[in-house]
């Protein structure tokens, strides 16, 4: 237990935020910046993914599905290492490791988050979609002003799930080399060579906490929104 | 941009390639059955009505849902030893650490998560069952293993595919600590070759084409459920 | 002005709609009735393209409702149509979902899709109910509002699929009510409903169907008291008990 605050006492501001502001930020500061850049750049792209999949338009269905297919087959470690590859053939200069982990995340994180919004929009009543096109509302109204409101509220305990999944998968970045939390405590254990237990047990405790918290929050979002739910439920079975 | 399979298919690198793969479905067909075994065990501990019993199991839960799988095989290679009986230590050393470190690691992330979806499948069940089981003279553990178990692990197929696929998929995380896995290897023909596009795309097929047959596997699961269910 | 000519539908190897010719006048009021799966509701569906049709002809002052000129939108903004389950939007205010349709289709001002839907709001009773949430309001309320919002893209025809089939039975008066009224202002209808009061005090004509066919059109009260067909007269019976 000494060891283990005295760990924290050195190096704790080096785990926490790297070698900021000295030099580039790191750290957890860093875990948690990739995992919120990687939730907020794939949500748009998941919500295009997730309503192709189920697009009348069968071409668009198809090529929507292959994506997600395609990308869910692969481990995210094999993305990073596409993404290390074609992203510089693509922009046409060399990148650095923190624009590859935050390709290959969002590609990973679109995928899966795409299915969310699938789901989400399969499980309201097909009356609402007739409805709103009953009305006269094209099929780009009726998703904006209708089916995508309700559908992404619901879902919001399933895009918080996957923030959790994203904050854990941050630490592939590990892999090459940049310096989010694991990566910070991998060289923290190298300089100290004989502390392992503590410094993973550290490193373990910190994404314990964050995830474990994160998981909480989304039961008490979830319960929120079975309430707000609750009412329609009353009224149907009055009706 | 030119490709050349046949400069990575030398006899080297094939046999780089092919020991890789070798290595993944060792890996993942061994961390899937000590994972399975083990949900078992922990969904019939967790089930006991007893308080420190269920305690146990939820903390082995949460340890394994709310930290990465990396971090886990790091705890396992890197601060485990220190822990472990000397003895124990020279042993794994002697026989391939990385391996079994990873296998460990892998298998207890996998079981942890297998055990919670066996639990809501076993949830789903009308309690009746357990009591008509133990109305007709059957212990608990017959109870669990002959009655409930199966009901159990039927309604929980479903998620329990799709967590095979997240487990083949995490044993290429095995490559941080050194096992030669599929990614592993693919890595070290790119690193010898250059030829980057057509060793990972190799590497990819690989994946994909695993990944897809357990894909396959859970939407013939699926239909066969949605018929039971006579939909 | 709604003109069925020959009209048939399959569902795969179903036949849905078999054959079917009939004329809906300006400001006729038409209940179609027959037993569940007899076609009632897909036939009106057909009207605004929320079902295809594979044979014959649906056409609305001469104009074919799947003709390849013809713009869907356009064509739906221009039919009132109310589901059986009512199918309001919960997450828009009940004045919400009445402005919602002017407003994108027909592109008016808020200001004047409120004023309109307030109108319309006062004329089912529901006014006071404006910023409420659909979920919050009763069935026979929320069916209601599902009218009001219909008619807020000033539809020439209204389409009703069994209108009053999910409510509680205290709550069916206040819906018929409101279209009783409608009908009395001169509203072409075509109603699927099996509500005989109804029937007979508003409409100028009763379609029977059954097997995707319409098997018997007579007036209400002759309908009701001297059923021809077989069927038909089955199916009598059975709802008077």
């Amino acid at each position: 237990m000494q060891d283990i605050i005295a760990i924290l006492r050195d190096y704790g501001l080096l785990l926490a935020i790297g070698q900021f502001p000295e030099g580039p930020i790191g750290g957890l500061a860093l875990t948690l910046i990739l995992a919120l850049s990687g939730l907020l750049l794939s949500f748009p792209l998941s919500v295009l993914i997730g309503v192709g999949r189920i697009s009348p338009n069968p071409a668009v269905a198809r090529l929507a599905a292959a994506f997600v297919s395609v990308v869910r087959a692969l481990p995210l470690l094999m993305l990073i290492f596409w993404a290390y590859f074609i992203v510089p053939l693509i922009i046409g200069q060399t990148v650095s490791g923190l624009t590859t982990v935050i390709v290959a995340l969002v590609v990973y994180e679109t995928a899966y988050l795409a299915e969310v919004v699938r789901a989400a929009i399969l499980a309201l009543p097909k009356g609402q979609v007739e409805a709103s096109r009953s009305l006269g509302l094209s099929y780009v109204q009726t998703m904006k002003d209708i089916i995508l409101p309700q559908a992404l509220f619901n879902a919001i305990p399933s895009i918080l799930n996957q923030f959790i999944s994203l904050v854990k998968n941050t630490s592939v970045a590990y892999i090459i080399s940049v310096d989010e939390l694991t990566y910070a405590a991998y060289q923290v254990n190298a300089q100290l060579l004989t502390k392992p237990v503590e410094v993973y047990v550290i490193l373990a405790a910190t994404y314990f906490i964050i995830c474990f918290s994160l998981n909480r929050l989304v039961k008490l979002v979830e319960r929120r929104i079975h309430t707000s739910r609750q009412a329609p439920i009353a009224a149907e079975a009055a009706a | 941009m030119t490709l050349d399979f046949a400069a990575i298919l030398t006899p080297q690198y094939t046999q780089w390639m092919l020991s890789g793969a070798m290595t993944s479905l060792a890996l993942f067909a061994s961390a899937w059955v000590l994972a399975f075994l083990t949900a078992s065990l922990l969904v019939a501990i967790g089930s006991a009505p007893f308080r420190p019993a269920q305690f146990t199991v939820a903390t082995f839960v949460e340890y394994h849902r709310n930290i990465p799988m990396l971090v886990q095989i790091f705890v396992w290679y890197f601060a485990m030893p220190q822990l472990l009986p000397d003895a124990w230590t020279t042993w794994i050393n002697a026989h391939n650490s990385e391996f079994i470190f990873a296998l460990i690691a892998l298998f207890l992330n996998s079981a942890a998560y297998m055990s919670e979806d066996m639990r809501s499948g076993l949830r789903s069940l009308p309690r009746e069952q357990m009591e008509a089981g133990r109305a007709l003279g059957l212990s608990y553990l017959q109870t669990m293993r002959d009655v409930l178990l199966p009901q159990a692990i039927r309604a929980a197929l479903p998620p329990l595919i799709n967590q095979s696929l997240a487990l083949f998929k995490a044993t290429s995380l095995a490559m941080a600590i050194g096992v030669a896995e599929m990614t592993y290897a693919s890595r070290q023909v790119e690193n010898e070759t250059y030829r980057t596009f057509e060793t990972f795309a190799i590497a990819s097929a690989f994946y994909v084409t695993l990944s897809f047959a357990i894909m396959a596997l859970g939407a013939w699961v699926d239909r066969r459920n949605q018929k039971a269910a006579g939909h | 002005m709604i003109v069925f000519e020959n009209v048939d539908k399959w569902y795969g190897t179903y036949h849905a709609l078999n054959n079917v010719n009939e004329t809906i006048g300006k400001g006729e009021v038409v209940v179609i009735c027959g037993p569940s799966g007899s076609g009632k509701s897909t036939l009106i569906r057909t009207v605004n393209r929320l079902e295809p049709i594979q044979k014959g002809r649906i056409t609305i002052d001469g104009r074919d409702v799947n003709g390849a000129d013809v713009n869907v939108n356009a064509l739906r903004s221009g039919i009132g149509f109310v589901f059986q389950q009512f199918n309001l939007f919960p997450h828009l205010s009940v004045v919400r979902n009445v402005m919602l349709a002017p407003m994108r289709v027909h592109k008016v001002p808020e200001k004047t899709a409120r004023e309109t839907a307030m109108d319309l709001l006062d004329k089912v009773g529901l006014a006071h109910k404006a910023d409420e949430f659909p979920p919050r309001l009763s069935g026979g309320q929320q069916q209601r509002v599902a009218i009001a919002r219909a008619l807020a893209m000033k539809p020439p025809v209204m389409l009703f699929d069994e209108p009053t089939s999910a409510l509680d039975p205290e709550l069916v008066g206040e819906v018929l009510n409101v279209m009783k009224q409608l009908a009395s202002e001169g509203m072409t209808m075509l109603c699927v409903t099996h509500e005989m009061g109804f029937a007979r005090e508003v409409a100028d004509r009763v379609i029977f169907m059954d097997g995707g066919a319409v098997l018997e059109r007579a007036a209400p009260e002759d309908f009701f008291q001297r059923p021809q067909h077989p069927r038909a007269r089955k199916f009598v019976a059975d709802i008077r008990h």
